[in-house]
């Protein structure tokens, strides 16, 4: 099973496009920078099209819940390697735990953004309301934050050639890991019960008691496919061959996962007697197919065994099912609540400068770590090594 | 027992003069302009709107279980003995999950401040600590306005229909919506017609949070457990394909 070499477009060819992104780069930066002035000196009002009647935007539909769940690669497959212990992926490890760390932070600069006080982020750490779901997912966010940090110290001990530190990581490896994956099975979940308390305002194609186990098992699928963007990208970008196999394995496992989303989604509409609801013509009716659609497409491509030899197809199903995802939660967070509170919300050119804003920071400093530290090559210090 | 207020739209007459005495008490500005506006805002805590041929009053509900009160990550808002919500803006992060969670999207935000608070009515809880009413019952000239004890409201109001059915729509607003409200409605005409929210459920809603919630702990006992079990299991068989590797590949 070693990873076998797939042609892939060369670096070369793209290099004058790389400029290109360079200043589109610098680009958002420089609004989300202006954003930024505005939102400190001037107030949430002067930045964002939110109102009394619709106080939740795209910061919080899009940068935190996407950005949370997108995150979720790295506690999957921190659960497949160290707790199933399916070594093989190991090679993927630190690029999904990477992901999923710096989702995590640009989640908390998110809300630096949209909280009304971000000087009072800490609070919750001394002012607790164990009964609101708002304060679980504050403190699951802030020690999660801890774990991925903790499970990401390793890659920077190694480029330092600090041998103890590490050894000291090793040791506290099996409750670390098992903390990360209840940590993150509590505030995936989570997310969806925050939305179990409008029962009069989200759009029943949405509003379900279910919401904390679909939000549970969307936010593993979309971490798999994450995972398999993610690698595809790293190959093309930092010319390293593809891990083929284990994209494929990982590739099977999105179709399980999200087939299990799709058979749950549709069992609990048809309970609730909403499946009819789909019928009506509707910009929300039409949300819902974007989103289904965008979901079960990769359901059958990978079933059909069409991307065995194509991993384009792998990658396209893969992005396929995060456009799924996105739409998932956005139809849940803003398109899903317009109808009854009868706001109409557009966000503002700033509210999209601070989400391209981040997303792009994502990307450059995932890119920064992958050229300094090893993300890639690393050697498992093995327990058999370890002990000589 | 706790406080209601009753508000009655048949004899509303628009007057107003409960927003000048609710802006007056929080010392908010208040003018013409102000008043022709129909929506509750950071400078507006109590409105009268204009619906059709009658008026109706909106503010906060004062819930008898505040969703506001059990969302609120730093336990902000608190159901006050005497039937007030309060808030306490120290708490406050401006998470304005209040707001998107209210029923009656009562909470306000100002948006335009750089350090800015939620803001609702508090049913002059101060005043009536003090024994006194809210300062729009003591403004309103028609008693469409009434505030005490909400057994009492409620009696008042059953009268009110049983004494005149052709001139109510034969229901109490707040009795039972989302568990029931500190502040009662009547109207001639149903309440959606008055931009009261329907579909809401006769109970209250922090359950619909706390029955998920309270599994948390479970979770996470049960979930270390079993995960700690797996890691055993999936570590342990390596282990001992490795030590018995080596005896294995000496006896044979």
């Amino acid at each position: 099973m070693t990873t076998a070499a797939l042609p892939l477009p060369r670096l070369d060819a793209l290099r004058r496009r790389i400029s290109i992104w360079r200043v589109i780069f610098y680009a958002i930066m420089s609004a989300a920078l202006y954003t930024t002035y505005l939102r400190v000196f001037h107030g949430l009002g002067s930045v964002t099209n939110l109102s009394d009647q619709f106080p939740w935007g795209i910061w919080i539909g899009f940068d935190v819940l996407c950005g949370v769940g997108l995150a979720a690669g790295g506690f999957t497959l921190v659960a497949i390697v160290h707790i199933f212990h399916i070594k093989r992926y190991e090679p993927i490890l630190r690029p999904a735990i990477l992901t999923a760390f710096l989702g995590y932070l640009l989640v908390v600069v998110a809300l630096m953004f949209d909280l009304g006080r971000p000087d009072r982020i800490w609070h919750p750490l001394v002012m607790w309301n164990p009964r609101s779901v708002m304060f679980e997912v504050a403190w699951c966010v802030m020690l999660y934050n801890t774990v991925l940090a903790l499970e990401f110290a390793p890659v920077v001990f190694e480029r330092m050639q600090w041998r103890r530190p590490m050894r000291m990581i090793q040791f506290i490896s099996p409750p670390l890991v098992i903390a990360g994956v209840i940590l993150s099975t509590l505030h995936q979940s989570s997310l969806g019960s925050l939305y179990l308390i409008v029962p009069s305002k989200l759009h029943p194609l949405w509003y379900s008691p279910l919401l904390p186990l679909l939000f549970y098992i969307s936010a593993i699928s979309v971490g798999l496919a994450m995972t398999i963007f993610e690698s595809w990208h790293s190959a093309r970008a930092f010319g390293k061959q593809l891990e083929w196999p284990l994209l494929m394995g990982l590739g099977r496992l999105l179709a399980v996962v999200l087939s299990v989303f799709l058979v749950m989604r549709l069992m609990d509409l048809s309970r609730r007697h909403a499946l009819s609801l789909a019928l009506e013509p509707r910009i929300e009716v039409y949300l819902f197919y974007v989103e289904m659609l965008l979901m079960a497409a990769p359901v059958l491509i990978l079933f059909s065994g069409a991307t065995a030899t194509r991993p384009r197809l792998l990658y396209l199903c893969s992005v396929s099912a995060i456009l799924g995802f996105i739409a998932n939660r956005l139809n849940v967070s803003v398109t899903g609540i317009q109808a009854v509170t009868g706001a109409t919300y557009v966000p503002r050119w700033t509210e999209i400068a601070i989400t391209l804003g981040l997303v792009a920071a994502g990307f450059a400093i995932f890119r920064l770590a992958a050229k300094h530290l090893p993300l890639f090559e690393h050697t498992p210090p093995g327990p058999v090594r370890e002990s000589t | 027992m706790a406080n209601a207020l009753l508000y009655d739209s048949t004899l509303c007459v628009g007057c107003k003069a409960c927003e000048t005495a609710c802006a007056g008490r929080w010392k908010l500005p208040y003018n013409e302009k102000i008043a022709e506006e129909q929506t509750l805002s950071d400078h507006k805590l109590t409105v009268v709107q204009t619906h059709g041929e009658s008026f109706a009053r909106r503010m906060c509900m004062h819930c008898a279980e505040p969703t506001c009160a059990s969302v609120c990550p730093v336990g902000a808002f608190t159901k006050t003995a005497l039937g007030p919500v309060v808030y306490d803006a120290s708490k406050c992060i401006g998470c304005r999950y209040c707001m998107f969670a209210c029923p009656f999207q009562a909470p306000v935000y100002e948006w335009g401040s750089t350090a800015p608070k939620v803001r609702k009515c508090d049913q002059c809880h101060d005043r009536q600590m003090a024994g006194k009413v809210t300062a729009c019952t003591e403004a309103c000239p028609t008693g469409a306005t009434l505030s005490g004890d909400r057994d009492a409201m409620i009696a008042e109001a059953r009268k009110r229909i049983a004494e005149n059915p052709a001139g109510y729509y034969p229901r109490i607003y707040g009795i039972q919506e989302a568990g029931g409200t500190g502040m009662l409605l009547l109207s001639k005409v149903p309440f959606e017609q008055l931009g009261m929210p329907k579909n809401l459920p006769d109970r209250p809603l922090p359950p619909l949070t706390w029955n998920v919630l309270s599994f948390v702990p479970d979770i996470a006992s049960v979930g270390s457990v079993l995960l700690g079990g797996v890691y055993w299991l999936t570590h342990r068989r390596e282990a001992v394909a490795q030590a018995e590797d080596r005896p294995q590949g000496g006896v044979s």
